[in-house]
């Protein structure tokens, strides 16, 4: 078969040298790990910089007024910087450093919800929404009275945009969606997703966590309203991400969690709040994943996001043509628009007896219904295998993990 | 032959798989043969919950022991199943819900029995001593 360009111009062997634990072993054979989309591997310079955290600087943030508190609420402030660079937000109040995807949606849904949903608004979200991006919502509508509404999802696992035109009407006051599908892979036409709720002055939010390390995003050009994306699954550590929100929006939302650092004075008959940011960044965070998101974010930009998408497009391309010469094999998920993921069924097999063989045979893959089960209720199907790919995933592994889905075949069916 | 009886006759057997395939091979097969559960037990009141794969599980008296019958949608998680109902099934309520199943452990399938999502089989484990458990109160 004849190699797309970016799989041949991309120097991946260069990138793995760079990831100490793509050369262990599981169960005796080389590790292939293909379940990106649940976290990524680190590089050593992210994973130095941890180290050097703890062991040059530690210090408390944004207190202190010793030398290292000094250095080390430097470094988180300049990670907040690189991520208003790395998204192109406005305004560095605008980002929110969050503990994760998940934080950020319920603190929209939580303090958004608050301040402009009533009995009666409705919510739009879509049926393939991961439940982080679920759950929240179905919280605020029993709360606030509100009322949920779906977006339809195609069987090749696009959103039915006819019908989602039809559901926004004047009660609607928010649509939260993802941008990439972490269990098809669909990438989501969110810009016309975007200018039709904003023709009906409805704000958007974009779940990102399976876009941040594989599209250039940029929250201007997207007008999107809020942004949520991980750190952990960008190369960078687990315990930090991003909220990035509209200044008009985060002003007029009350504060989401009460204590340190939110505050401006506190009496104890009354608190004022702090400014943009630190009003949404109560206690102490994660200081190291905070401080250390910036070499994730500094060593994605060294190699650079375009030829990283134009890599990682190829590679899905010939994992696709690959998987499906498989008889029995069928893609869940085929979307015209895809980023790294592939989602699938052997005919005669439950997912989990595949994913069982394939770990024995050192390929990482996920198997069930990726916390998307209103997704697979919606297929009828009980789950699926799904590989998720990175920048450092290679031609080799797909070979692999399709002679090791052939071998589990034969032993299952 | 007792609960520990069965478990040590396993271990015996799985010692003569030399990888990882042989035992899986096996288990499959044992997973192929299970006896089906009767239909009407094939409903979601008799669902495990907590796993991956669907996991039915029905328990009775007869003549004083308790008798399990199980089945899965998953064909390795069915071939465990089997095993824990051929070590578990037909003996007293009592000495099910005191059994110590040490033997997934010794035939190199610990991971298994690890409380993640993926596998029921925990869940399993627990359900089949609730039932004993229950069996054993009511008598």
């Amino acid at each position: 078969m004849e190699q797309a360009t970016a799989l041949v111009s991309f120097d991946v062997q260069r990138v793995r040298e760079d990831f100490p634990i793509l050369s262990r072993t599981v169960n005796g054979k080389p590790l292939v790990y293909l379940d990106n989309g649940a976290t990524t591997q680190k590089p050593k310079q992210v994973v130095d910089a941890i180290q050097a955290y703890y062991t040059d600087i530690n210090s408390n943030i944004h207190r202190g007024v010793h030398h290292l508190s000094q250095l080390a609420t430097d470094a988180y402030e300049i990670t907040r910087r690189k991520v208003r660079e790395f998204i192109n937000a406005g305004h560095e109040h605008e980002v929110i450093l969050t503990p994760g995807t998940t934080h950020g949606i319920n603190l929209v849904a939580s303090c958004y919800g608050k301040a402009f949903v009533k009995p009666g608004d409705e919510i739009i979200i879509s049926a393939m929404e991961h439940h982080s991006n679920i759950v929240p919502w179905h919280m605020l509508c029993e709360d606030r009275g509100a009322v949920l509404r779906i977006i339809p999802v195609t069987e090749e696992g696009e959103l039915d945009m006819e019908t989602y035109r039809s559901l926004l009407n004047e009660r609607t006051k928010l649509v939260a969606v993802t941008y990439v599908s972490n269990a098809l892979g669909t990438i989501n036409p969110v810009k016309e997703l975007i200018a039709l709720a904003h023709r009906a002055d409805v704000p958007v939010l974009l779940d990102a966590a399976q876009a941040i390390q594989h599209l250039p995003i940029d929250v201007q050009a997207l007008d999107v309203d809020f942004l949520v994306f991980s750190g952990h699954k960008m190369y960078g550590p687990t315990g930090v991400g991003v909220l990035y929100g509209k200044e008009k929006y985060l002003e007029a939302m009350p504060p989401y969690q009460g204590g340190g650092d939110m505050i401006k004075e506190v009496t104890l008959t009354k608190t004022v709040y702090n400014d943009l940011p630190f009003k949404f960044e109560a206690g102490t965070p994660n200081i190291e994943a905070g401080i250390c998101l910036a070499d994730a974010i500094d060593y994605l930009n060294e190699i650079g996001l375009d030829r990283i998408l134009a890599y990682e497009h190829d590679l899905l391309e010939y994992a696709t043509e690959r998987m499906l010469e498989i008889p029995g094999l069928r893609i869940i998920g085929t979307a015209k628009e895809k980023s790294s993921v592939i989602s699938f069924l052997v005919e005669g097999t439950h997912p989990y007896d595949v994913g069982v063989i394939l770990d024995k045979l050192g390929i990482a893959i996920r198997t069930g219904h990726h916390c998307a089960q209103p997704l697979m209720d919606h297929y009828g199907i009980p789950g699926t295998a799904r590989a998720s790919l990175a920048m450092y995933n290679t031609v080799e592994e797909i070979d692999a993990l399709v002679a090791g889905i052939a071998r589990a075949q034969a032993m299952l069916v | 032959m007792t609960i520990n009886e069965i478990q040590d006759e396993l271990i015996d057997d799985f010692s003569f798989f030399e990888d990882w395939m042989e035992k899986y091979e096996y288990i499959i097969q044992l997973g192929k043969e299970l006896p089906l559960i009767d239909e009407q037990y094939k409903q979601d009141e008799y669902l495990i919950k907590g796993c991956q794969s669907r996991v039915w599980l029905h328990a009775a008296q007869q003549d004083g022991k308790v008798v399990f019958t199980a089945d899965s949608d998953a064909v390795i998680t069915k071939g465990l199943v089997s095993l824990m109902v051929k070590v578990l099934s037909g003996h007293s309520a009592e000495a099910i819900a005191k059994s110590d199943l040490y033997f997934i452990d010794q035939i190199g399938l610990k991971e298994h029995l690890s409380p993640t999502r993926a596998n029921g089989l925990v869940s399993m484990v627990k359900q089949m001593k609730l039932y004993a458990a229950a069996l054993q109160a009511q008598a």
